[in-house]
């Protein structure tokens, strides 16, 4: 069943197309992220399915009706952002009831009562119901805001890079928490963000956009295998993927019609039997370690697991699985399946 | 190039002090990183090095020369802020030689210089376009060479790449620390990112609350963390934690987990209240049928390139680096075998990591 869909969406601003003809669909109880740089549309994206902005062209629908035209209060989806906004004369209690006490809403006190103590329950701040969210950290407070999006069970729920603001520690373990919550209410989220670490561990199927287009949206480990084109497989990776001539190893033949190949650090093998290459520099990560080295006339990163031996010297014997090789034509297209792991 | 010595430095704002008496060698050519969360002082200390801040207590020396109450102008320092402070008015050429025509260096050393910096940065081809219209990395360039043009004793850097998205941040990074190797320039570095730190620092030195808890190679930070925030800090995702309630004698090689036992290198010393806690990172710990910790995958996070494993156990949550490939699901049971060699005792009372032998005596 599909919750929402963009038909054609385009948005501009004066000469600017923030959003251009753009279609996409979220199933419900899906999760998809929308991956980009800062620019790509992103929020834009988010503001026109809330009903903040109008589309120039296109169409909205939610829940198989076209909500082109309705306003934000008809179309039932909820909003949580980057900064976390509390009402913060409330306790944790009240800002989660307030969405149900509503004008119209007609919520009554008992149902009103379970509903806050359940999300409270979800997110693992019952203990913390009767403070003010002002004694909340800034972990707590987040997820009192996405609690409070959660509660009135609206259709789809939209987050623009919501744990951006909170620290690394904090991020890794909401972010579990977020998916879990999502799997067990099938809740249908919208989710954008620039991290690519997030959007891959997050999602059911990821949507990379560049300046305003839909590019590719596929699940996790298809579009980290066998991304479309050089944009897409640049934007998924850690470190990024290297990229060179087609014929820029010599030992790794190219299709016809390819101009690029790209290999990501973790497909280039180092030690063994295989071709010298000068090692430049050593980036020990902790659990990982990133070897820079010189092959021919490139410069390749190399992605060693955790427990390997380090190699010693100036020079190191790499190989790559041929099927490893990922080929681009002259306009960055994909060329041939590729992805071993 | 220079050495920078800090020397007991202290910082007070009123009833508050922001840095606790701090001493730190910066060796000529190191790139020094200050690493710890906001509040911990490092952005501090760095501006009582540029002179921007006069330390209420201590000593800083820049190549042996005692600055501490010199003007910043003075001390030949040059600072990188966050975000790029560039002329909107002249282009990349202008912007760059700025610092020379304010400095009074002669039109042919100017144009040297100028060469020199354009081809470190490797942006020759852009030194006629105006600045406004530059790529945000290529901004950050142009406020890095305006920075190295002057040549000076050493650079101080406050979180460079804050404001980019990661993506762009982990290539500048990279590029710093290659500009770094180029030039071997001394450079103290602030960050909050500990995977900043780790790739770009030849030392670090981790900073809370004001105090320096540990200085060291990113390797040594890694593998020898001194105390528990230190280990805690650094490495992604977090060390695990697992508390160990019953008090471990010297030389013991087992300490109890929630009735499970856990081997580990003989402890050297015992801490002084007896509870402990062991610490071991994900990429330690191994999923086993016959390990002695029991639990069920709890979340999954595929990440590319690797994939980590959250399980729920008696004692908490335990994350578990696995290669990407390997097929799991939540809500299955597994085995967890933290690895001898590489699991940490620390001190619960006072955090301070407990003094251990090798594995095999």
């Amino acid at each position: 069943m599909v919750d929402l869909a963009l038909i054609g969406v385009t948005k501009r601003f004066g000469r600017t197309t923030a959003v251009d003809d753009m279609s996409l669909s979220v199933n419900h109880g899906e999760f998809v992220v929308l991956l980009g740089p800062t620019g790509a549309g992103k929020t834009t994206t988010l503001r026109l399915i809330a009903g903040l902005e109008r589309p120039s062209a296109g169409r909205v629908l939610i829940g198989g009706h076209d909500a082109t035209s309705w306003t934000p209060a008809a179309r039932d989806v909820a909003f949580v952002f980057q900064q976390y906004s509390l009402y913060p004369h409330l306790s944790v209690a009240e800002n989660l009831a307030f969405p149900l006490q509503a004008p119209g809403r007609n919520v009554d006190p008992a149902t009103i009562r379970r509903r806050v103590g359940d999300i409270a329950e979800l997110l693992r701040i019952s203990h913390k119901l009767d403070d003010p969210v002002t004694q909340l950290s800034g972990g707590e407070m987040q997820r009192v805001a996405i609690g409070r999006a959660l509660v009135r069970q609206p259709a789809i729920l939209l987050m623009d890079e919501p744990l951006s603001s909170l620290d690394a520690k904090l991020r890794d373990d909401l972010r579990i928490e977020l998916k879990r919550i999502q799997t067990g209410l099938e809740a249908t989220i919208l989710y954008v963000t620039h991290d690519h670490a997030e959007a891959l561990t997050l999602a059911d199927r990821i949507g990379v956009l560049d300046r305003g287009r839909l590019v590719q949206i596929a699940e996790p480990r298809e579009i980290y295998c066998r991304p479309k084109n050089l944009y897409v497989a640049r934007r998924l990776g850690s470190p990024q993927i290297n990229v060179l001539p087609a014929d820029g190893i010599d030992f790794v033949a190219a299709p016809a019609g390819a101009a690029a190949m790209a290999l990501r650090p973790e497909d280039i093998v180092i030690g063994g039997n295989g071709h010298r290459a000068d090692l430049v520099r050593v980036e020990r990560l902790g659990a990982e370690t990133v070897l820079h080295v010189r092959f021919g006339a490139h410069d390749l990163r190399a992605l060693l697991p955790p427990g390997s031996t380090l190699p010693e010297g100036d020079s190191v014997s790499l190989s790559i699985d041929n099927r490893a090789a990922h080929f681009f034509t002259a306009d960055g297209e994909r060329l041939e399946e590729a992805c071993v792991s | 190039m220079a050495e920078i010595r800090v020397h007991n430095l202290l910082k007070r704002f009123g009833a508050f002090i922001a840095v606790k008496g701090v001493s730190l060698t910066v060796a000529d050519g190191d790139f020094f990183v200050l690493l710890g969360p906001s509040g911990c002082g490092k952005t501090t200390t760095l501006r009582m090095i540029a002179g921007l801040e006069i330390p209420t207590e201590g000593e800083i020396r820049v190549g042996g020369e005692d600055v501490t109450f010199r003007r910043a102008a003075q001390r030949d320092i040059a600072f990188v802020f966050q975000l790029f402070a560039l002329y909107p008015h002249m282009n990349v050429r202008d912007n760059l030689l700025f610092p020379l025509k304010a400095q009074g260096v002669a039109r042919r050393e100017r144009q040297a210089r100028l060469a020199e910096v354009a081809r470190l940065l490797r942006i020759d081809q852009i030194l006629r376009r105006p600045v406004g219209g530059l790529s945000s990395g290529d901004r950050q360039r142009v406020a890095l060479g305006r920075a190295i043009i002057r040549r000076p004793k050493a650079f101080l850097m406050d979180e460079p790449l804050g404001a980019l998205d990661t993506e762009f941040r982990e290539l500048m990074a990279e590029e710093l620390r290659a500009l770094h190797d180029r030039i071997a320039a001394t450079t103290v570095y602030v960050t909050h990112d500990q995977t900043e730190a780790m790739a770009m620092a030849t030392r670090i030195a981790v900073m809370d609350r004001g105090n320096v808890l540990q200085v060291g190679t990113p390797a040594e930070i890694y593998e020898r963390p001194a105390t528990r925030f230190v280990a805690g800090f650094v490495g992604t995702p977090v060390m695990n934690f697992l508390p160990v309630r019953l008090p471990v004698a010297a030389g013991t090689r087992r300490v109890v987990i929630d009735g499970a036992e856990v081997t580990v290198r003989p402890l050297r010393e015992v801490p002084a209240r007896g509870e402990t806690v062991l610490g071991v990172r994900p990429e330690h710990v191994a999923l086993a049928d016959d390990g002695p910790l029991r639990g069920q995958i709890y979340g999954l996070e595929y990440m590319g390139a690797r994939q980590i494993v959250t399980v729920e156990t008696a004692a908490g949550h335990v994350k578990v680096r696995v290669p990407a490939g390997e097929r799991l699901r939540i809500g299955e049971n597994v085995g967890l075998r933290p690895d001898p060699s590489r699991a940490h005792l620390f001190d619960a009372a006072t955090e301070r990591a407990l003094v251990m032998g090798n594995a095999d005596g």
